[in-house]
């Protein structure tokens, strides 16, 4: 009987703890209870529709468990590793992106955000998700875009042309370079695109958090691909949200692959474009002018 | 406490019953108080690492359907060598105060029940054990993560309720090799890449706690081989980019994964090496998710007799062969997981009847070969929500050709059972915790199950002996 007595006794104390504990406050400190703007919002990528909602693969499910950390429960880029992240994560709120097709300014295609969950973010802490299933993607940017007004306001914008690529070749690497000193490239990049021009330590994002330029030397990849084409969109569209603009009105199509392919030999990469450069290098190293503030106009030569 | 009279029969039924009521009144507790919380280990398992979580700063549910059972993504995270692949992986882009290490503990309280066990306090001499009470778990001090850019590494000491540790695991990893995911080396002691990993699944109880399957071997035999021992050796392992197709294959120390030569039952090993192939493929069905089959072979060999010096045993000689072969599954429909495991056990007939090989065979018994079994099971998890999951599992083992033909048939099958829930209150990328709650019981027939006096059923007109273990605990790990 005592034995009986003082189980019971402890299923009462097990019960009560447990009571306490579920409604104990360390559950006010986490709150994901996520909360879109647009629940039923919705992508399109080649053939598949994702949705946001939906009950086991639906993309805010797939928002809550995969997401919902760094991004927040309302998608404003405030979740409870935010303070530990740097750069800081993407705030869905705002709608605005860096990797997209269209001109600056515009919200980028579905498909634009379906290729940077998959492919995830260089130097961040955004990894590629490209283990879930492309449905699950699909659905994930459904979510995304349940986060912001403005995908139920605004079109995408329409995506920009690239034009085939020019040859390449030692004058168009020495033309973008060239281009590196006039544009101005340099006082943000560096003079040798190391990410420490002049400029680099005054630059902020349009949420006013610091934020550093691409370094050339250690990246082997960019944040919105690494493909040539990629490099091109990058000039043509800008990133929104960042210093880096978009130079669509400024550049010739040609000047826009002229600065890709000298920006080719800043990478540690063993390029056909490092290799021309440098055996013009090796023989002309008494012409070449340094980039930066003391160059000569044009500075390449 | 040990109850063998009729007496203290009677009563221990009513303490299984209160401890019954206790179990309901924690469930009905948990509904009432809106719930949303865990997992408990008198086996020991190794598991998730809230050191990566707070590495990259990602929730648990990222890399686990419900921790520590991975998903698609954090099997593609492991199999890169525990990383992303966005540059900041090497340990040079950590704060300094970073330290890749992880505690996990599980104070829980359970219940062992046993028939048919030999005890000295009854007339016949056979009665029906139960224990229970408080307890603890062993625990897993974790460590892993990356030495530099694609070098990986884990250690684990772990150690037993007593605090007794061992090294559960310890390897360095070679990734990605001339830049491709398909070849990556792995040296140390690890687990064996098994697809439905018992590392990671989400059973903690005595007898729910571990496959039987991946642990068996018939009555008499032995080997002390267990696919779900983690084993000494190399392996190469290689995967897609989506970690959808992956194999690998693992020359292993024949001596189950212990240190210094020994085998698990503490004899000299042999001087030979086992080798393990698994190959998986996992597939897209639309919204259902990932699906993903695989197939596994491990070859190995035992030693049946030892060189000896003055009678001490020196190392093992007269080495026989032993096989599993199987497939398996990792199936999804919605929020409900489905994974299916099968295996055919074959061991030579010295090893499967305990004599050494150099035995003449005139003095084994009549028609003695070597002893074959087929075993599997169905578990399934329903995944409420990344907080909440609801678990069971069906396993059998049947043997197929007894070494002995006098042996029954029947002796050495196994049936058991095994359901529960996992409750995550607290489950962020600082720490974790789950309540754990589980039933299992088991049926077998030769095999002395965990529960009871650790023996085999001692009554001859039941052979058969039912285990049990209820189990709730709070797993936590940090």
């Amino acid at each position: 009987m005592r034995r009986i007595a003082s189980t019971l006794v402890l299923m009462f104390a097990a019960v009560v703890l447990l009571l306490f504990t579920t409604g104990s406050p360390c559950f006010a400190q986490i709150d994901h209870n996520i909360k879109p703007v647009n629940a039923k919002a919705d992508s399109h990528v080649g053939g598949l529709t994702g949705e946001a909602s939906g009950e086991a693969q639906g993309g805010l499910v797939l928002y809550r468990r995969f997401c919902v950390g760094c991004h927040g429960p309302a998608g404003d880029g405030v979740g409870e590793n935010a303070q530990w992240i740097d750069p800081k994560p993407r705030d869905f709120t705002l709608a605005v992106f860096k990797c997209r097709s269209t001109p600056t300014g515009t919200l980028p295609t579905d498909e634009d955000l379906f290729n940077a969950v998959t492919r995830g973010f260089d130097t961040t802490n955004m990894p590629s998700w490209r283990p879930l299933t492309e449905q699950q993607r699909a659905n994930l940017v459904a979510a995304v875009k349940s986060f912001s007004p403005r995908w139920q306001s605004e079109k995408p914008g329409t995506p920009i042309t690239i034009p085939a690529e020019t040859p390449i070749n030692i004058e168009s690497v020495l033309r973008g370079r060239a281009l590196f000193q006039k544009m101005e490239c340099w006082k943000c990049h560096g003079p040798a695109g190391h990410g420490d021009g002049p400029s680099a330590s005054t630059l902020t994002d349009s949420k006013d958090n610091p934020i550093r330029p691409y370094n050339f030397s250690t990246g082997t990849r960019f944040k919105c691909g690494e493909t040539n084409q990629d490099l091109y969109k990058i000039f043509m569209t800008g990133l929104d949200g960042t210093p880096m603009p978009s130079f669509a009105d400024v550049l010739k199509p040609e000047e826009g692959w002229d600065l890709v392919h000298f920006l080719r030999t800043l990478q540690p990469l063993n390029t056909q474009e490092a290799s021309l450069w440098k055996a013009y290098a090796a023989a002309h190293s008494s012409e070449i002018k340094p980039i930066g503030p003391d160059s000569g106009a044009g500075g390449s030569k | 406490m040990i109850t063998g009279s009729a007496r203290n029969l009677k009563s221990s039924h009513l303490s299984v019953l209160s401890s019954v009521l206790m179990f309901v009144c924690l469930v009905v507790g948990i509904v009432l108080g809106d719930s949303q919380a865990a997992y408990t280990l008198p086996l020991h398992k190794v598991t998730a690492i809230p050191a990566f979580a707070r590495k990259y700063g990602l929730p648990c549910s990222a890399c686990h359907t419900a921790w520590p059972k991975l998903n698609n993504f954090g099997m593609t995270f492991r199999d890169n060598g525990y990383q992303l692949g966005n540059d900041r992986d090497s340990p040079i882009y950590q704060n300094p105060s970073y330290f890749p290490v992880t505690f996990r503990m599980t104070p829980n309280w359970h219940l062992e029940h046993a028939t048919n066990q030999e005890v000295d306090q009854a007339a016949s001499g056979i009665s029906t054990v139960t224990t229970h009470g408080f307890d603890l778990s062993g625990m897993d001090l974790w460590t892993a993560g990356t030495l530099f850019n694609n070098i990986s590494f884990s250690l684990l000491p772990s150690s037993d309720e007593t605090g007794a540790f061992h090294f559960e695991n310890a390897f360095v990893r070679f990734d990605n090799l001339k830049g491709s995911s398909w070849f990556n080396f792995k040296f140390g002691k690890f687990e064996l890449n098994n697809l439905i990993s018992e590392k990671r699944f989400l059973f903690l109880s005595g007898n729910g706690g571990f496959y039987q399957s991946y642990h068996f071997v018939p009555p008499g035999d032995t080997n002390d081989f267990g696919l779900g021992d983690n084993q000494l050796g190399v392996e190469l392992m290689g995967h897609s980019k989506n970690d959808y197709t992956r194999y690998s294959v693992a020359v292993l120390s024949a001596n189950d994964g212990n240190p210094d030569f020994l085998s698990a039952f503490g004899t000299p090993t042999g001087r030979t090496y086992d080798t393990y192939l698994t190959f998986d493929q996992a597939f897209e069905v639309g919204s259902l998710g990932v699906q993903r089959i695989g197939a596994y072979a491990y070859i190995g060999e035992r030693p049946t007799n030892y060189q000896t010096s003055g009678g001490a045993q020196l190392y093992g000689i007269e080495n026989k062969p032993f096989y599993r072969v199987g497939f398996t599954g990792d199936l999804y429909f919605g929020k409900l997981n489905i994974q299916p495991f099968y295996m055919h056990g074959h061991d030579n007939e010295f090893l499967g009847l305990g004599v050494p090989s150099s035995t003449p065979s005139t003095s084994l018994p009549v028609g003695a070969r070597g002893p074959s079994w087929n075993a599997g099971f169905v578990e399934f998890g329903y995944y409420q929500s990344p907080q909440l999951v609801i678990i069971g599992r069906y396993e059998a083992v049947r043997m197929q050709t007894q070494a002995d033909p006098a042996t029954p048939s029947n002796f050495g099958n196994i049936d058991a059972y095994a359901v529960g829930f996992r409750w995550y209150p607290i489950m962020f990328s600082r720490a974790g915790l789950a309540l754990h709650t589980e039933y299992a019981i088991s049926k077998s027939i030769g095999i002395a199950p965990l529960s009871g006096t650790g023996s085999a059923s001692a009554n001859p007109n039941d052979p058969a002996v039912w285990s049990s273990s209820l189990m709730i605990g709070f797993d936590f790990d940090f």
